[in-house]
């Protein structure tokens, strides 16, 4: 049979009933996990879904066999109390395992750093508990949440000896807006608008899981068109970000040409999602059950157009940014992380492929249109920020290529179609690979037919990790570069 | 009466003309991305509202914080007066008076760096820390370019030390000066003046804690010191001694404003480097005067 025996198989974008989830007692489960990490399997998600009755609670895992193209889920019989932390052998599990504490009480009995993801239970995120080292020469810098630029919050806690950085750890949840706790009972009529939000620059990417998971409840998919529609978005808006990565690099390095042409050309890219539907961040775009706006011809051959120049543009910027020595010497060597860290934390999107991990939802668990188209993925091997800001410029070219296919084969047809109620208790799972990476969403109905869990993962929870691995033993003067070469979501971790 | 309206004139030049260099780099900086850039007397408008605002000072500062910006200040423009400018001698001159103008920016330096231990942020202490180790090493520098010049006009005062060229070792000493004028005024390639990322700053960390008034000084004195290392520079490498005053006057402000185009086409090709080759860039730099000064003896034997 298949590498997991045990677990209920299923392919991305599609429900099976909560019955067809294998249930285990606690320590069988979590040997069960815990094996498949060790087979190289990764986990997607690992959340916790109370039961209707009493405090019990059941934890659930999705993991995600890259090879293979499949997806296994299974859960734990209801428990209360404590369980064993997979973390102890599995460090990918880690966050996921302090947030069900957070957010259930459950405790992992051996969690080698158990302190809140998020809620700040009134006394701020930052306080509380930080990792030190002590010595004579070492010094704490504390950084944020307030930053000298317009940029999100988050608390950055480095442990230095000078200039070299030993320890970093991150304090996020400033922008916690409770959005999985919104979610229950619905969908509601705000959901889509809630999810549109989550993360500002993620946005097409997470309402197409959104509308991915309420339709593999329904037991249908989006018409062809939508689906077609929904993979032009997804592109135009990981050109738009790498775009501007590639630009904030660049000036986080004081290299002005390449810096002043990606920040416009990226508002030539968001423009273009503007062609689409009126928004330059793709709300309003992707609906359950379809595509709200339709691509006429003319406005089609104008994208055409409008796309043609700008990557024309960023060529150009690009070429600059790969010529100049300068630059070269300040991306070389700086932040590097290993192979073996990345898959061991699980890490996700641009950042591990960048450390030559073969990871893409596009290629390895394909919905929609990419399942007729796909696009190669970039790998490089080095895992410094030239790496990551060498995959973002493979990702650049190939995703422009991939649109220009794209334009010349539309399929005819309805672009949305009246999506039918939910199916009852039934669990239904969604992937996405955004510009940032994996975005995961699950969902599970209650016998109403209503959503009784919704669990949102952003890429930025698996990668936050990565910066922390990366900064240690670099020069601290150096994390402003590596932070924008990961270029993570705070709000996407917040929720 | 004479002697009143040139100080006049020379205190007028230090403090209203420094801030436009500023301005200036910004606008070349501007044209040479394709923007339009703020306007070139940017900082006067900056200089005037910080002028107008409150200061907010950290109850953990001893008296140290304001007098540090303040001292600063007076040193800078204390060593400006002792520099002539072309036609114009300097205010104040006298044998040795070269030593006083570097003791008086290294004291401008302490007093920054003395400002920015009394807020005891670890930003503050950790930009003060670089930039004292940086200072070592262009300090070295500018002494020897400073050495340079006495032994080819077997002087100790500046107006007679810069009124020749600098003879054969000419280019060398002026690219020399230029790192060093890149390095001490924080431009890239040794540092980032637009930067918000506190981390990666030198200078502007040492000053984050400082507002209004004093922002004001520490602002203005970083535009006084901008045109004292271009005069500096562009004195120790043209012959302005040999020139009438009206051409040596115009001579000087083409070379200052020469200076200032190149400190923003430097800012709009070149990366900034990180902090571990700065000690490289300028170890180069303190070579090239150390052979414009070996050129300089050479040429005082034959």
């Amino acid at each position: 049979m298949n590498p997991t025996p045990a677990f209920a198989l299923l392919t991305n974008g599609t429900a099976l009933p909560w019955a067809e989830v294998p249930a285990w007692p606690m320590p069988e489960f979590l040997d069960q996990v815990g094996a498949s990490l060790t087979r190289g399997g990764r986990l997607s998600s690992l959340f916790g879904v109370p039961m209707s009755e009493g405090g019990a609670l059941q934890l659930v895992a999705v993991l995600a066999f890259d090879a293979s193209n499949t997806l296994a889920v299974g859960r734990s019989q209801p428990f209360t109390g404590t369980f064993p932390a997979l973390t102890v052998h599995h460090p990918q599990a880690h966050l996921f395992e302090r947030e069900i504490w957070e957010q259930h009480g459950a405790v992992p009995q051996g969690h080698p750093w158990l302190k809140p993801v998020r809620q700040d239970h009134g006394a701020g995120p930052a306080v509380g508990e930080f990792f030190r080292v002590d010595g004579r020469e070492v010094h704490e810098v504390a950084v944020g949440p307030v930053h000298a630029g317009i940029i999100e919050p988050g608390h950055f806690r480095f442990q230095c000896a000078g200039e070299e950085v030993l320890h970093l750890e991150i304090a996020l949840g400033y922008q916690h807006r409770g959005v999985e706790e919104a979610l229950p009972g619905g969908p509601h009529r705000a959901s889509v608008h809630q999810i549109e939000t989550l993360a500002g620059d993620t946005t097409i990417a997470h309402a197409t899981a959104y509308a991915g998971v309420l339709e593999a409840l329904a037991g249908t998919e989006a018409p062809l068109r939508a689906q077609w529609l929904r993979a032009i978005a997804l592109e135009l808006e990981r050109l738009a970000n790498h775009t501007g990565d590639l630009g904030a690099l660049a000036g986080d390095v004081a290299f002005l040409p390449t810096a002043s042409a990606c920040g416009k050309i990226r508002g030539d890219f968001l423009n273009l999602t503007a062609l689409l539907c009126g928004n330059r961040f793709g709300r309003g775009l992707v609906r359950p059950g379809g595509c709200a706006w339709e691509l006429e011809p003319e406005r089609l051959a104008r994208l055409r157009a409008g796309l043609d120049t700008a990557l024309r543009d960023v060529q150009q910027a690009a070429a600059w940014l790969w010529d100049a020595t300068a630059v070269r010497a300040r991306f070389e060597n700086t932040g590097r992380l290993e192979a073996s860290q990345a898959r061991e934390i699980g890490l996700v999107g641009p950042a591990a492929r960048a450390c030559g991990l073969v990871r893409d939802v596009r290629f390895d668990h394909p919905t929609g249109w990419y399942r007729f188209a796909q696009v190669p993925v970039s790998v490089w091997p080095d895992g410094d920020v030239f790496a990551r800001a060498r995959v973002r410029w493979l990702e650049i070219q190939r995703a422009g290529e991939f649109l220009r296919e794209l334009f010349d084969t539309a399929p005819d047809g309805p672009l949305h179609l009246p999506l039918p109620p939910p199916a009852p208790n039934t669990l239904a799972v969604a992937l996405v690979e955004g510009w940032r990476g994996e975005v995961c969403h699950v969902a599970l109905t209650n016998a109403q037919g209503r959503l009784h869990r919704y669990k949102l993962t952003d890429p930025s929870f698996h990668n936050w990790t990565g910066l922390a691995l990366a900064l240690r033993g670099q020069a601290i003067s150096d994390f402003p570069l590596c932070n924008k070469s990961f270029n993570l979501s705070y709000c996407g971790f917040d929720l | 009466m004479t002697t009143v309206l040139e100080g006049v004139v020379r205190l007028g030049v230090w403090l209203l003309v420094a801030p436009l260099l500023p301005g200036l780099i910004c606008k070349v900086k501007a044209w040479m991305a394709g923007r339009r850039g703020p306007p070139v007397l940017q900082l006067y408008y900056d200089l005037a509202k910080l002028w107008r605002k409150g200061v907010v000072v950290s109850t953990l500062a001893s008296p140290g914080f304001v007098a540090g910006p303040a001292v600063a200040w007076v040193a800078v423009l204390g060593a400006a007066l002792l520099l002539p400018l072309g036609p114009l001698d300097a205010m104040l001159s006298f044998p040795g008076d070269v030593l006083l103008l570097i003791y008086l920016l290294a004291l401008a330096r302490f007093a920054t760096a003395w400002a920015a231990l009394e807020t005891g942020s670890a930003f503050e202490g950790m930009g003060a820390a670089r930039e004292v180790s940086f200072a070592v090493l262009a300090e070295a520098a500018v002494i020897t370019a400073i050495l340079t010049l006495s032994w080819k006009s077997r002087s100790l005062s500046l107006p007679t030390m810069l009124e020749p060229s600098a003879g054969p070792g000419t280019v060398l000493l002026a690219v020399g000066l230029f790192t060093v004028l890149l390095a001490e005024n924080c431009r890239v390639p040794f540092d980032d003046p637009n930067t918000h990322l506190e981390l990666t700053m030198i200078h502007e960390v040492m000053v984050l804690d400082h507002s209004g008034p004093l922002l004001a000084a520490v602002l203005h004195g970083a535009a006084m010191k901008l045109l004292l290392f271009a005069a500096l520079l562009v004195q120790a490498v043209l012959p302005l001694g040999e020139l009438t005053a009206p051409a040596a006057a115009a001579a000087l402000i083409a070379g200052v404003l020469l200076v200032t185009v190149a400190v923003g086409l430097v800012e709009s090709w070149l990366a900034r480097c990180a902090f571990r080759r700065v000690p490289l860039l300028l170890t180069t730099a303190f070579l090239l005067c150390v052979f414009a000064l070996l050129t300089a003896w050479n040429g005082g034997a034959t």
